[in-house]
């Protein structure tokens, strides 16, 4: 996973609240094989219609999701968060993420920011006021910059330092492969090996 | 104070102890692979450049999406290929033993490791499959995991796991004839509910279980996640050392003496205790059938449908109503006088030999009853192959019952053995949920012997209906 430590992108206003997975990607994508590719999915029926934020420019290249309340609530699917990353998303701010929704973005490197829905309205505006504006979420001071407003955002400790260290959950765990390689060294010999393969 | 088996277990894999409640790092003895969960997790390794650490800790097998007929075609559902294939790229890549379709030891990922001898006491086995619980007959750990933790267990070999609570579940006495481990399951089920088991590592002991043969053990075991449970496990004896004996990865010579030491040693202490205690009397176990749509809604073939009226808890109401709606039953019926159309003998919790055995034995000179049709699915390539030699398949298919190769199959419809709308199902798999066998099916779970004598009367039946 690369470390996260500040992003500046184009913000999209997604001025909706209840986002859940199946929204963000919904359930018939989820018979692939694959990790990657799923930038067609994200939000494959909202894209259909014209009037969705995602089908005009500048909104269409953005990286940083501003959306309304309770984002991402519903299954658990961690397709949600890949969807996501695939299309080109680094962070997603919200006033309220459902927690397995959040709990999936920090192990998949994806910033759940979460903000007053207050500040929210504000980025709102001044996304829809000068489309294309830039959005900066820096990660290390915990705050949101767009235009002249800078305001601070919520996220754990935890979630926050494996984003800076871009570890995954994989990453951390290797951080003890001292410990793992030492354990296996005192494994009895009588513990079976599927190789070779005996009949 | 003692330990019960599960904290001996646990306590044999703690790689690293989480400080103040934080997870232990947990070391994987065996992992187990099929198509539907771990593309994904390749493909993560992929992306993130990573090895699988220990290949020679890890097996794989073709089980949900293979057909059980035509096995030499091309598999026709585009989805289902896709998943095959990719897997067979993926452990060619990654250095993997994978048995496919058409190979001496393809089977269901449960069936395939215990018959190998790969499933030992004492170990932490995973699989991304929540009926990995089967293999804790053997006295492991072993338990369902998710895709991502697939992911990890590749790439790490271990897992990072919260302790879990313990619950014992004896059942005294001894069964009555007719009566199966199936049963036992399905009354321990009824008893507790499908949520009884939640947080808890289940322990089953007691005369009945320890009179089990192994094959017996996995199908209790099986059903734990049935319960709520993540695992379930129950101590090893001779009956486990001497089924071990002998298998392809069984240990050896020396190997053999120093495991069957240890082995010995894993029993819950006489001082241990559990976190919640449940008992049986094995006496009271009929054969039992489910007429709802979880495994809790079970009760003694002798029974009748249930009235949701006569349910006091609201919810418990609601879920009936719900499904005898779903079923299509009315209250007051008795049980054995449902007629279904479809009698299923297979999946991980009954396709093994001593299942196919007992279902042939009932049905031995016998006719199906016209009605029904009957899709015998052995477990693994191996059980088809000692069906064979002992002449089992001559009986189904004397009887009239369909003779198949071996995989998941109807336990969940991902080939195309699936029930039609409305068609009502015998079966000896683990779920009756809505649709888990086809869209619209209604699914009964029964025992080998119940559905075997289903097959000749029509009607949901057991054995002693027969004489
Ligand atoms: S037989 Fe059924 S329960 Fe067992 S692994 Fe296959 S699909 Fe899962």
């Amino acid at each position: 996973m690369e470390k996260f430590t500040s992003h500046t992108g184009v913000g999209v206003p997604l001025r909706r609240s209840n986002v859940d997975t199946d929204q963000i990607i919904p359930a018939v994508y989820l018979k692939r094989v694959t990790r990657t590719g799923f930038e067609d999915a994200l939000f494959a029926r909202w894209r259909k219609q014209d009037d969705f934020v995602l089908n005009h420019e500048p909104y269409r290249n953005g990286s940083v999701l501003v959306a309304g309340a309770d984002f991402g609530t519903g299954s658990s699917r961690e397709h949600a968060v890949w969807a996501l990353k695939d299309y080109g998303f680094a962070a997603v701010l919200s006033s309220r993420f459902a927690d397995i929704f959040r709990g999936n973005s920090g192990k998949g490197g994806l910033v759940a920011a979460q903000l007053e829905q207050e500040d929210i309205e504000l980025i709102w505006k001044i996304l829809e006021n000068q489309p294309g504006a830039e959005v900066t979420v820096d990660l290390e001071a915990r705050t949101v910059t767009c235009d002249t407003l800078t305001v601070p955002f919520q996220i754990d400790d935890y979630t926050r330092w494996r984003l800076l260290e871009g570890l995954d959950d994989i990453g951390l765990t290797l951080q003890h492969e001292a410990d793992i390689t030492a354990f296996e060294a005192e494994r009895p010999a009588f513990k079976p090996a599927t190789l070779p393969a005996r009949t | 104070m003692g330990r019960t088996l599960a904290e001996k277990v646990w306590g044999d894999h703690v790689v690293k102890a989480g400080a103040d409640g934080a997870p232990d790092l947990i070391y994987i003895d065996l992992h187990l692979v099929h198509e539907v969960t771990s593309p994904q997790a390749f493909e993560g390794l992929r992306l993130a450049g990573r090895p699988v650490r220990r290949p020679d800790l890890t097996i794989a097998t073709e089980d949900h999406n293979t057909p059980t007929v035509d096995i030499d075609k091309p598999i026709a559902d585009l989805t289902s290929r896709t998943q095959i294939e990719t897997l067979r790229k993926n452990a060619e890549e990654f250095g993997i033993r994978l048995h496919s379709l058409g190979d001496a030891e393809q089977g269901i990922v449960h069936v395939v490791g215990p018959q190998l001898g790969l499933t030992q006491p004492g170990m932490t086995v995973v699989c991304g499959d929540s009926h990995t619980s089967t293999h804790g007959a053997f006295g492991a750990i072993a338990m369902g995991i998710g895709t991502s933790e697939v992911e990890h267990v590749l790439a790490t070999q271990t897992l990072s796991l919260k302790p879990f609570r313990t619950m014992s579940i004896t059942v005294n006495g001894e069964l009555p004839q007719g009566s199966t481990s199936k049963d036992i399951i399905l009354a321990i089920i009824a008893k507790i509910g499908t949520g009884g088991g939640q947080g808890y590592v289940l322990e089953y002991r007691g005369e009945a279980i320890e009179k089990l043969s192994m094959e017996a053990r996995m199908t209790i075991c099986n059903m734990s996640i049935e319960a709520g449970a993540r695992a379930g496990l129950i101590a090893p004896d001779q009956t486990t050392f001497d089924y071990l004996r002998g298998r392809p990865h069984a240990p050896q010579g020396a190997d053999w003496d120093a495991a069957v030491e240890y082995w010995k040693t894993l029993r819950t202490d006489d001082d241990a205790q559990f976190d919640a205690e449940v008992v049986l009397e094995a006496a009271d176990i009929e054969p039992y059938v489910t007429w709802g749509t979880n495994p809790g809604q079970g009760l003694p073939l002798s029974g009748s449908v249930p009235d949701p009226e006569s349910i006091g808890d609201e919810n418990e109401k609601s879920a009936a109503q719900n499904a005898l709606a779903y079923m299509g039953l009315t209250p007051g019926t008795p049980l054995r006088d449902i007629a279904v159309d479809t009698v299923f003998l297979g999946s991980c919790t009954n396709s093994r030999i001593e299942d196919l055995r007992g279902a042939a034995e009932v049905i031995r000179g016998r006719q199906k009853n016209p009605n029904i049709r009957m899709m015998v699915v052995p477990g693994s390539a191996r059980v088809r192959l000692q069906a064979e030699a002992e002449g089992l398949d001559q009986v189904f298919k004397d009887f009239g019952a369909e003779w198949r190769f071996a995989g998941c199959s109807m336990c969940l419809g991902m080939n195309p053995d699936q029930l039609s709308e409305g068609e009502r199902c015998a079966s000896t798999s683990n779920r009756n949920f809505e649709g888990r066998q086809g869209k619209g099916g209604r699914t009964h779970l029964v025992s080998p012997l119940v559905a075997a004598a289903t097959a000749v009367r029509g009607t949901l039946s057991s054995p002693a209906d027969l004489d």
